[in-house]
């Protein structure tokens, strides 16, 4: 099946509020259409257990940080071993209180990938059973992939700005003492 | 290096701390294990140690600057990261590579796909307690560095790949080189075979350890030799079709369960043995195949300006399986999000839900045979 009816039995079973705005994008690059947020979950398992469409493998969770649009999106790259079809739904969230529910009950794979996303962008997924940082440690703050971010000088005392090592090596002229 | 502490003096439940710098972990990794004497109850991986914020930096830079940084996605078979980021620009640009450069990307990579097995596997049977194998594995991987120094310059991090093609075309006399290799190469294996793979103690030690099913390997999202070791017979250089490996004639090994369990450490040792091989008639074909084509031509037309706009995805069949790059442009010079998906990242996830009842002993089988790299995971 290509993305196009994948895209219309959803819509047919789920509903014109769950799946929408299907974009075709040109030769060669992958269609993709939104889903609400809310739902998600919902869509995830029609995506998995329906015979026809048979999506077993979640590939990618992405976050994307959109400061002009106040938005955040979530793009899942999903495919099916079985019928060797793929598909890319977006889930666009409030910048502000980005919230999705976990897909981690569905596929485990969105465990990890959840908690990177929560890491980096500070994406909230709702119902995750251990949403913890994942790369950075604990006692991070902020979201480094967000775009607003801005680096702290240090982290326990650790500078994050060193001297240009460059520097080091530049020869120093003494001064020239005005001439009286 | 490490502490047992105590939870409850009744209990016979200790924690256990593993690593960073733990030699079985591959890297800095660390786990924090719960575990009853020798059985562990659960083991929770930590990572991290090794992130660089290659995402970050990935905004910051252009789309060609960004070429060096994909070597350390994964430096081990940093080949891979090159192609992955390279078809993703391609696709997002719209750009065709010529022939003689997806040639050159083939025999490159499957080289790579050489040299860095050899380190999994060479490393796995020291895990064990092999020490031997580790030097016969790392000679070869010393030969395979030696010729694609020659194409490239490098030995580790190649930079090798454009976007659009490749930078140098092979040198004078090099395929002779190659093929020299090759035919020493299969011997070798077949020797390595004898010495570790079929080695009685060997395979009775990781039969049946850590069966992972079929179905648990999909969901999980195992990719690669890890996924094929369980049993599917999926390989992205066959499904997808990518480059120009339709011109090949190669198997897909899977995992056969010969020391027990279809999906035990035996069987993701054996999948990399076989496709060690495989790789090594890939290159032959490529080599026989390649003057097909004419020399110097090995980078496609660039637009002038390189500011796409829009988005793709791109996949490629790595040495630690399906590495995705996906990066969205928005007509600027830099792109405005770059996003790799590695094989490593999700084998580490599964982890914690495969641990309890282990061996302690066995997790170090369990990590090794995933062939995990500390910088794939933590990117």
């Amino acid at each position: 099946m290509n993305a196009d009816d994948i895209f219309k039995q959803l819509q047919a079973e789920l509903g014109e509020n769950v799946v929408f705005d299907f974009h075709e994008v040109g030769k060669n690059k992958d269609p993709w259409f939104q889903v609400d947020p809310f739902s998600i979950e919902q869509v995830a398992v029609k995506l998995k257990t329906d015979a026809a469409l048979h999506f077993d493998y979640l590939e990618c969770i992405t976050g994307i940080d959109f400061p002009d649009d106040k938005q955040i999106h979530v793009v899942y790259h999903v495919y099916s071993y079985a019928k060797k079809h793929r598909v890319v739904i977006k889930a666009l969230l409030d910048r502000e209180d980005p919230v999705v529910p976990t897909l981690s009950n569905v596929w485990p794979t969105a465990n990890w990938q959840e908690r990177e996303c929560f890491d980096l962008l500070g994406v909230l997924f709702d119902g995750h059973p251990d949403l913890r940082r994942l790369l950075l440690p604990d006692d991070w703050e902020g979201h480094p992939l967000r775009k607003d971010y801005e680096e702290a000088s240090d982290y326990h005392g650790i500078p994050t700005i060193r001297a240009n090592p460059i520097e080091l090596f530049s020869i120093k002229l003494p001064e020239k003492k005005a001439q009286a | 290096m490490s502490e047992v502490v105590f939870a409850n003096e009744m209990d016979e439940e200790m924690t256990l701390n593993m690593g960073p710098h733990h030699p079985s972990t591959h890297g800095v990794l660390r786990f924090i294990i719960k575990s009853d004497g020798e059985i562990i109850r659960k083991a929770i991986p930590d990572v991290g140690y090794l992130h660089r914020s290659i995402e970050k930096i990935g905004e910051r830079c252009t789309y060609q600057g960004y070429m060096p940084y994909t070597d350390r996605v994964d430096y081990v078979a940093a080949m891979f990261a090159n192609e992955c980021w390279a078809s993703a620009c391609e696709k997002l640009m719209g750009i065709e590579v010529p022939k003689r450069a997806q040639y050159l990307r083939v025999i490159s990579c499957e080289l790579n796909r050489i040299s860095s097995h050899m380190v999994a596997l060479g490393a796995m049977a020291m895990d064990i307690g092999a020490i031997t194998p580790f030097p016969w594995a790392l000679r070869e991987r010393e030969y395979v560095n030696d010729l694609v120094e020659e194409l490239c310059g490098a030995r580790l991090t190649y930079n090798y790949h454009r976007i659009g093609g490749v930078s140098f075309d092979i040198p004078t006399g090099w395929s002779d080189k190659a093929l020299h290799f090759l035919d020493n190469f299969e011997p070798a294996m077949r020797e390595f075979d004898r010495l570790i793979t079929l080695n009685e103690i060997f395979v009775k030690r990781l039969g049946n350890v850590a069966v992972i099913s079929a179905e648990e390997a999909k969901d999980w999202g195992l990719v690669g030799p890890n996924l094929r070791a369980s049993g599917v017979r999926w390989d992205l250089r066959r499904e997808d079709h990518y480059s120009v490996y339709d011109d090949f004639d190669f198997d897909i090994p899977i995992g056969t369960g010969e020391a027990g369990a279809v999906g035990d450490c035996w069987d993701r040792f054996n999948v990399r043995v076989k496709e060690c091989r495989e790789s090594a008639k890939i290159v032959r074909q490529a080599l026989a195949k390649i003057n097909d084509y004419p020399e110097d031509d090995i980078l496609g037309k660039l637009p002038k300006k390189i500011k796409p706009d829009g988005e793709a995805y791109a996949r490629i069949e790595s040495a630690r399986g399906d590495m995705g790059c996906y990066v969205v442009g928005r007509g600027a010079a830099e792109p405005y999000r770059v996003r790799f998906r590695t094989g490593s990242f999700t084998a580490m996830g599964i982890i914690e839900a495969k641990s309890p009842g282990l061996f302690l002993a066995d997790l170090v089988a369990l990590i090794a045979s995933f062939d995990v790299v500390a910088p794939e995971i933590d990117r």
